[in-house]
């Protein structure tokens, strides 16, 4: 009995060490992230971003935190106070909880758990609840505006990610996520299920745009329409969190699609000059190009008219992931398999 | 498989700590001078001249239906998917006939204009 709770306790502050282990530099992350979005949307429009906090505006993101820390908190009459407080959390809490199954190298995880697939896509599927509460408990007519938009919008999406996961799992045959690298191991870059599934890898990177709600798919915050959409009554740490959920989500969506169709950490040529590097360094600077790419997306496309956005959900993803889910499963069906496997 | 889902549970008091915490010191830290100006609902400077639960697009009500259909096609195809190499033939021409009753309930959806937004 006495061992039990040993091995008990320790369980409980292992996990709390990894738990922080994962935390401290996700929150880190999603602070330089801002900066760097700043910047890079700053160099590609001709301007310098933000330089002067700091050496090149190296400490802006502090500064911004600092100061958000010490901004009031408003609460607006009509508003609905236990709710309105609670939407902040709600949209906080899964865009952290979603990285307990995230794979960081062959079985290193906050949780090496089985469904670890399901798992990601049943809390993803959470984070809608603190939008919508957010956007009813404002009380506000461009708050519900973009609750009501964001709600779909997210809805529609959510259908075609989950069709293009199918795709993976139908070549890994497997929910675990470290397995699911461990099936594209071989033959480096084209091992990969960026190829085979080429249209899921699309589907599930541009509707991972769609659900975090950044440009070009941001009619539920949309500045020029709605003003800020579903947090236009937000203010101080209240809105930090709903802008640390959608940077966290950001790059917990590219860091998700480099582990289904880009190897994980697994090295783009299979030799021993790129095989040294840690799997640590591949998995991030994969992450990292994609997170660019959001970027980069963001400060090229103009926002979509919100009648585009459902067109393209259910009308283009939709039927090309069906379609595509047929085609992988004859391929698998008939002496093809020998290529996908 | 307890051992799997044990640190999931205490990351879920971890990350409403982490949530909370923030919240609190904001409120705590920062100014408290409230005014019924400020406090009241943000409508471009105007006075908000009615109440924001208003009636909305049916639509919305439609998609949500819509969704529901679709997220259990999905949560059937999950476990087929998994379990493909296993089922052999039958398994797959199986999925094969429940996708194609989906598609046909899809096509008629989209020939009544549930999709359209215009």
């Amino acid at each position: 009995m006495h061992d039990f709770y040993q091995t008990g306790w320790w369980a409980v502050i292992w996990s709390i060490i990894k738990i922080v282990i994962v935390v401290v530099p996700l929150l880190l992350g999603v602070a330089y992230l801002t900066l760097a979005e700043r910047k890079v949307i700053g160099y590609m429009q001709v301007r310098l971003g933000p330089n002067r906090v700091g050496f090149r505006g190296s400490l802006q993101p502090i500064a911004d935190a600092l100061k958000l820390m010490f901004k009031e908190v408003i609460i607006p009459t009509s508003a609905n106070r236990f709710l309105f407080l609670a939407a902040p959390v709600l949209a906080f809490v899964p865009a952290l909880l979603v990285w307990a199954a995230v794979p960081f190298g062959p079985d290193v995880a906050i949780s090496n758990m089985n469904a670890g697939l399901l798992y990601v896509l049943a809390i993803a599927g959470l984070g809608v609840y603190g939008i919508i509460v957010a956007g009813w408990a404002s009380n506000s007519k461009y708050a519900f505006l973009g609750a009501m938009r964001a709600a779909a919008q997210l809805v529609a999406y959510e259908i075609a990610m989950g069709f293009a996961l199918v795709g993976v799992l139908m070549l890994a045959q497997t929910l675990n996520l470290s397995k699911i690298v461990e099936a594209q191991a071989g033959g480096g870059f084209w091992s990969w299920y960026w190829l085979p599934l080429f249209p899921f890898f699309l589907v599930y990177f541009i509707s991972g745009v769609a659900e975090t709600n950044r440009a070009p798919f941001d009619v539920a915050e949309g500045e020029s329409e709605i003003v800020a959409g579903f947090h236009v009554e937000y203010s101080g740490m209240a809105f930090a969190l709903f802008f640390l959920a959608e940077y966290a989500n950001m790059i917990f969506v590219s860091l998700l699609t480099t582990v289904l169709f880009l190897g994980g950490w697994y090295a783009p040529i299979n030799t021993p000059l790129l095989t040294w590097i840690p799997g640590l360094v591949w998995l991030l600077l994969k992450t990292a190009f994609l997170l660019y790419v959001f970027l980069w997306i963001r400060a090229t496309f103009p926002r979509y008219r919100y009648d585009q956005i459902m067109r393209l959900g259910w009308k283009v993803f939709i039927p090309v992931t069906i379609a595509w889910i047929v085609v992988v499963g004859i391929a698998l069906e008939t002496p093809m398999r020998a290529i996908l496997r | 498989m307890l051992n799997h889902y044990l640190p999931v549970l205490i990351f879920i008091v971890v990350a409403l700590v982490v949530g909370v915490v923030p919240l609190l010191m904001g409120a705590s830290l920062g100014p408290h001078k409230p005014d019924s100006e400020k406090l009241s609902p943000y409508e471009c400077g105007f006075e908000a001249f009615e109440d924001a639960r208003v009636k909305f697009d049916v639509r919305y009500y439609l998609v949500a239906i819509l969704f529901i259909l679709f997220d259990l096609e999905i949560a059937f195809l999950f476990p087929w998917a998994v379990v493909f190499d296993q089922i052999g033939m039958m398994g797959f021409l199986a999925m094969m006939i429940f996708l194609a009753i989906l598609v046909v309930g899809f096509i008629y959806e989209w020939k009544k204009g549930a999709l359209e937004w215009e």
